[in-house]
């Protein structure tokens, strides 16, 4: 789509309306997850296993299957036995399937091995104490470096496909080789070559509502399913794979979603909530309880990282090789290549390499997690990006813009750019407030870029207008950001009328065609961009009744605020004719109108933000605490700029708690040691500050009002940021995340000697 | 499970004696309920002690020290003007536990039984010298709160004996207290250090100290090399400095999720130096 296509001046879009479902949410009026029941309901409990790694040996259900309370128990038997495993990605639905149900091996502490559904939640849970499971402890491993060592137990043989050089151990499982130029001489030509290694732990997304559904499945082999999830589509995919069921008689239904990030991308209870319905022949509900959602649903991946940077004197980097290797749990599918692509991408290199290992441990399988794999990358080679900085005495800002890519650039990861805006956000970096205020003693500054590739994916929309001229919009991604709202906005734009004729609603899977998940920061890109088109389509429709009306050429009538008017003084002299009175006579002059589309969308566009953030570290204890943090991200188009910000702020809020105190601990048994809140420090509001926020503005040419997805890119700098701003305040390089006060305090001893 | 609700700590201390059940005394139940809703534990008998009269007052006893109901919140402690300006380190140790909805249920003596090494109030409760009333099958006796935690999660009340009653003795002239804690967030975590000081001064010099140190034990401690490091003194940078050394001197924590031995160790000597001279300050008058 070229430039001058894009529309540019714009009415409803950038102003900020409250949100459609702003009055459900704040009453409690609004259907989560587990606000879904049905008559005759069960309640649907799950074993898990407390060992890391162990084969099952036996399990004997007897006693809870004669429990009269119990009406359901199910094991790996009551599942698809036609489910394919294959190496890596390829076979995912048997990965899936594995996770959500041990087949021959408990891979991991909270490892689900068996389920009951029984007539209450606590006759669910005490009827679990019945089931015997004798376990063969094998040995475990749990840390990425380790799982990769030729002594480490062997998780699976055969999870490795294709891309894995001979030689590694069977726990790696996919291999990503990538750059271009030649690394070695550009490190000959550096006047300062700095080369460090790097740790971050495993984070959890965090999302307040746990996962929770209640499902129904008879013998006839239809369903019903309610969940919370950003992607229902998906849902139905693999839950009827897994279930040995045909997709189309799944109907499965989005509830309202309390966060995801990422991680309710997948399916965790709802296949195994089908498998007991079907056995219990009733509705069964089961809803998580937080130290489940810690155990069992996907973090992130931990991550071990090298990287080497050469620099000349003038800030000019002359080479950059990444070394990353990402632990994603029992499975394939850590995102180490993901990691590799993104953490060079913001800069112009003319020699870059850079290297990326999945690599499973006994930990549970990780899911994604708001731009998945790029923030550790971008904290080692921001932070190696800090340290060339400072021993050569130059600014941190004017050597990323001295380095940045810029249009027309050869991206790292292979594609040359199209219109991007990192130099922008680089810009106003430089010129803001913050960056020029004088900092206290015991403070530090850091400053980070980060890149995500923002995705497309598969999208269908359909409007339909009322006889009274309002508009019901169906879309088919989860609203996790407040996408009806940008939705409704998008659709005024096109037809002309009040955002508030507009009722947005997510379409279940019986209503509308396949949708990917709502990920890849897609939903406001792909979902709006087939919201315009499905509204131009009903636009021409109109067109088409007032060219009929008039008695002229449907190409002679055009639509303009929201009416159908002559297209120019040879087409006729007409009064404009208000969409409301077209509609009025719909079913007299051609019937319903309504607007639709349907795509793989591929312009999503990618996006590029830079941080800055202040934070002061008590040397008497190692506690940090961030005083100020500013967030600058390219958002292409702004749809409702009150979202846009929000995105920008829930990205460094969370990026604070994974650089701060968030992470997986697991003791030397391999049992996570702090699956709740308390021990899993997420941060509380007092811990943050106010974070502000600049929205760039720098057109996707590849959507038709300009958007680039925002959702995921504010994670990707926080963690470098922090970690510069730490270690310029403590004086030390923090290269282990989280920075936890004893680690902080540990550095600063070690090096006061 | 049982649930009773008696109307005497008499009836209270009888019918735990007489199960041979799991009993759990119920105050403002945010560890009870907590470790009920998690399937920690499931009492056989549940006893609330919530309905027994005089249970949510509080007291100023003739001697000029105060008597705590069992079921007073740290809500109601916090609002109490009197108390907070007698005692401030123990008020504000109570007040650290937990959210807003939190202090509308916590107690004194519930965070003193679930026997954690990590309570809050217990270290600014040992620093003050606090006593609980006990009512047993045998009658009530007077314990030191430093008496009752035996271990985490274990106490020295025997089957039968339930606390009846917060006894905080006369603050008296020239007096000072505080409570500070070590977390990495700014509020609703465990402490991974707690410091708690009470002193007197005569004029610029120390005269008595307690120092209490707490989650660097399996006990909350009473550190007497504390108390001495600055009785006597001016609460100088010298008496500081041996302050913290016998602070982290009577450490004998653990590695765990919440911190280290080498943090936890030196950050009571921290602790111990700034809860010191926020004290100091109190007993002083320069300082609420």
């Amino acid at each position: 789509m070229a430039l001058d296509d894009q529309k540019s001046v714009f009415k409803f879009v950038g102003t900020r309306p409250d949100r459609p479902d702003g009055l459900d949410k704040v009453t409690g009026r609004a259907k989560f997850g587990a606000d879904v029941s049905a008559a005759g309901m069960l309640h649907g409990a799950i074993l898990r296993s407390p060992h890391a790694h162990a084969r099952i040996v036996k399990i004997d259900a007897s006693k809870a299957q004669a429990h009269p309370d119990v009406k359901a128990v199910v094991t790996r038997a009551d599942f698809s036995d036609k489910v394919p495993f294959k190496p890596g990605l390829a076979g995912e639905f048997w990965n899936v399937l594995e996770n959500v149900m041990a087949g021959d091996k408990a891979l991991y502490d909270g490892h689900a091995v068996a389920a009951v559904a029984a007539t209450s939640a606590l006759a669910a849970r005490d009827a679990l104490k019945l089931i015997e499971v004798d376990y063969e402890v094998l040995p475990h491993v749990t840390d990425v470096d380790k799982a990769m060592a030729a002594d480490a137990p062997v998780i699976r043989e055969g999870a490795a496909d294709y891309s894995v050089p001979e030689g590694l151990h069977p726990n790696v499982v996919r291999y990503h080789e990538s750059g271009h130029g030649d690394v070695e001489a550009g490190f000959g030509e550096a006047d300062l070559v700095v080369e460090d290694s790097f740790t971050t732990e495993a984070t959890h997304q965090g999302y307040i509502e746990p996962h929770a559904c209640l499902a129904q499945l008879g013998a006839d082999g239809k369903g019903e399913l309610w969940c919370t999830t950003q992607g229902h589509w998906i849902a139905q995919k693999t839950c009827a794979a897994l279930l040995g069921i045909e997709t189309a008689q799944l109907r499965v239904t989005a509830s309202e979603i309390g966060g995801g990030f990422g991680g309710k991308t997948t399916v965790f209870i709802e296949p195994v909530a089908l498998a007991l319905s079907r056995k219990a022949n009733r509705p069964v509900k089961i809803v998580m309880s937080r130290s489940e959602v810690f155990r069992a649903t996907g973090p992130t991946s931990s991550a071990s990282m090298d990287v080497k940077i050469g620099m000349k004197k003038d800030g000019s980097i002359t080479a950059a090789q990444g070394i990353f290797r990402l632990q994603g749990g029992a499975f394939p599918g850590a995102p180490g290549d993901m990691t590799a692509m993104c953490a060079f991408a913001p800069y112009n290199l003319t020699n870059v390499r850079q290297v990326g290992y999945d690599v499973m441990a006994n930990r549970p399988k990780q899911a994604a997690y708001r731009a998945p794999g790029a923030p550790m990358g971008a904290f080692a080679v921001e932070s190696v990006l800090d340290e060339l900085c400072n021993q050569l005495g130059l600014d941190p800002v004017e050597v990323r813009l001295k380095n940045a890519a810029h249009d027309g650039s050869k991206a790292s990861y292979g594609p040359t750019y199209d219109q991007i805006g990192l130099v922008k956000t680089l810009e106003e970096a430089k010129a803001h407030p913050h960056y020029a205020a004088p900092l206290k003693p015991g403070q530090g500054r850091g400053i980070s870029c980060g890149f995500w590739f923002n995705h497309g994916g598969e999208t269908s929309v359909s409007l339909a207008l009322s006889e009274d001229g309002s508009a019901q919009l169906m879309v088919g991604t989860p609203d996790i950001g407040g996408s009806r709202a940008s939705m409704a906005l998008m659709a005024a734009e096109v037809l002309g009328i009040p955002y508030e004729n507009i009722r947005v609603t997510v379409a279940d899977t019986a209503t509308l065609g396949y949708n990917d998940v709502s990920h890849g920061s897609r939903v406001t890109y792909a979902s709006g961009l087939a919201t315009i088109k499905a509204a131009r389509h009903a636009v021409e429709r109109l067109c088409a009744r007032a060219a009929a009306k008039w008695g002229i050429p449907e190409d002679a009538v055009k639509w303009e605020d929201g009416c159908a008017v002559p297209s120019g003084p040879n087409a006729g002299d007409f009064d404009p004719l208000p969409l409301a009175d077209i509609t009025a006579n719909m079913g007299a002059t051609g019937g319903p109108i309504s607007g639709h589309f349907e795509a793989t969308p591929e312009g999503a566009g990618v996006s590029f933000g830079t941080h800055i953030v202040d934070a002061e570290v008590d040397p008497e204890t190692g506690k940090t605490a961030i005083t100020r943090y500013t967030v600058i991200q390219d958002a292409g188009k702004a749809i409702h700029p009150a979202y846009v910000e929000g995105q920008y702020q829930g990205g460094a809020a969370q990026g604070i708690g994974w650089a701060l105190n968030e992470e997986y601990i697991y003791g030397e048994d391999g049992r996570l040691q702090n699956s709740i809140f308390l021990d899993y420090r997420i941060p509380v509001a007092s811990d943050l500050p106010m974070i502000d926020t600049v929205i760039v503005e720098v057109p996707n040419p590849g959507h038709p009002f300009g958007v680039r997805g925002v959702g995921e890119t504010g994670i990707v700098p926080p963690l470098a940021a922090i970690a510069n701003a730490v270690s310029n305040a403590a004086g030390v390089r923090m290269r282990d995340l989280p920075m936890s006060p004893p680690r902080i305090l540990a550095a600063l001893k070690a090096r006061d000697g | 499970m049982d649930y009773h609700s008696p109307a005497s700590f008499t009836e209270a201390s009888a019918l735990a004696a007489a199960t041979t059940g799991v009993t759990r005394f119920l105050a403002g139940g945010t560890d009870v309920l907590v470790q009920l809703r998690s399937d920690m534990v499931t009492p056989d008998l549940l006893i609330d002690i919530k309905k027994i009269d005089g249970v949510s007052d509080i007291t100023r006893t003739s001697d000029g020290g105060w008597t705590l109901g069992v079921a007073v919140t740290g809500a109601e402690m916090s609002e109490h003007g009197e108390l907070g300006r007698d005692w401030p380190g123990i008020v504000e140790a109570m007040d650290l536990i937990g959210s807003t909805q939190v202090q509308g249920r916590a107690t004194l003596v519930g965070n003193l039984c679930n026997g954690s090494p990590a309570a809050d109030s217990v270290p600014a409760m040992i620093a003050a010298g606090v006593t609980v009333s006990v009512t047993g099958p045998d009658g009530e006796r007077t314990v030191p709160v430093k008496d009752i935690p035996t271990g985490p999660g274990r106490t020295s009340l025997a089957k039968g004996e339930v606390i009846s009653a917060v006894n905080i003795p006369p603050r008296g002239p020239n007096g000072g207290d505080a409570y500070l804690r070590f977390i990495p967030r700014t509020e609703m975590d465990i402490a991974v250090v707690g410091c708690g000081i009470s002193l007197r001064v005569d004029g610029d010099t120390v005269s008595e100290a307690r120092v209490s140190l707490g989650a660097v034990a399996p006990t909350v401690l009473l550190v007497e090399e504390c108390a001495k490091a600055i009785i006597g003194t001016a609460l100088d940078d010298a008496a500081l400095d041996a302050l913290a050394a016998a602070a982290s001197a009577a450490c004998n924590p653990i590695d765990d999720k919440r911190g280290t031995i080498a943090f936890r160790t030196e950050v009571a000597g921290v602790l111990a130096k700034r809860a010191a001279k926020i004290a100091y300050a109190r007993a002083k008058g320069e300082q609420a």
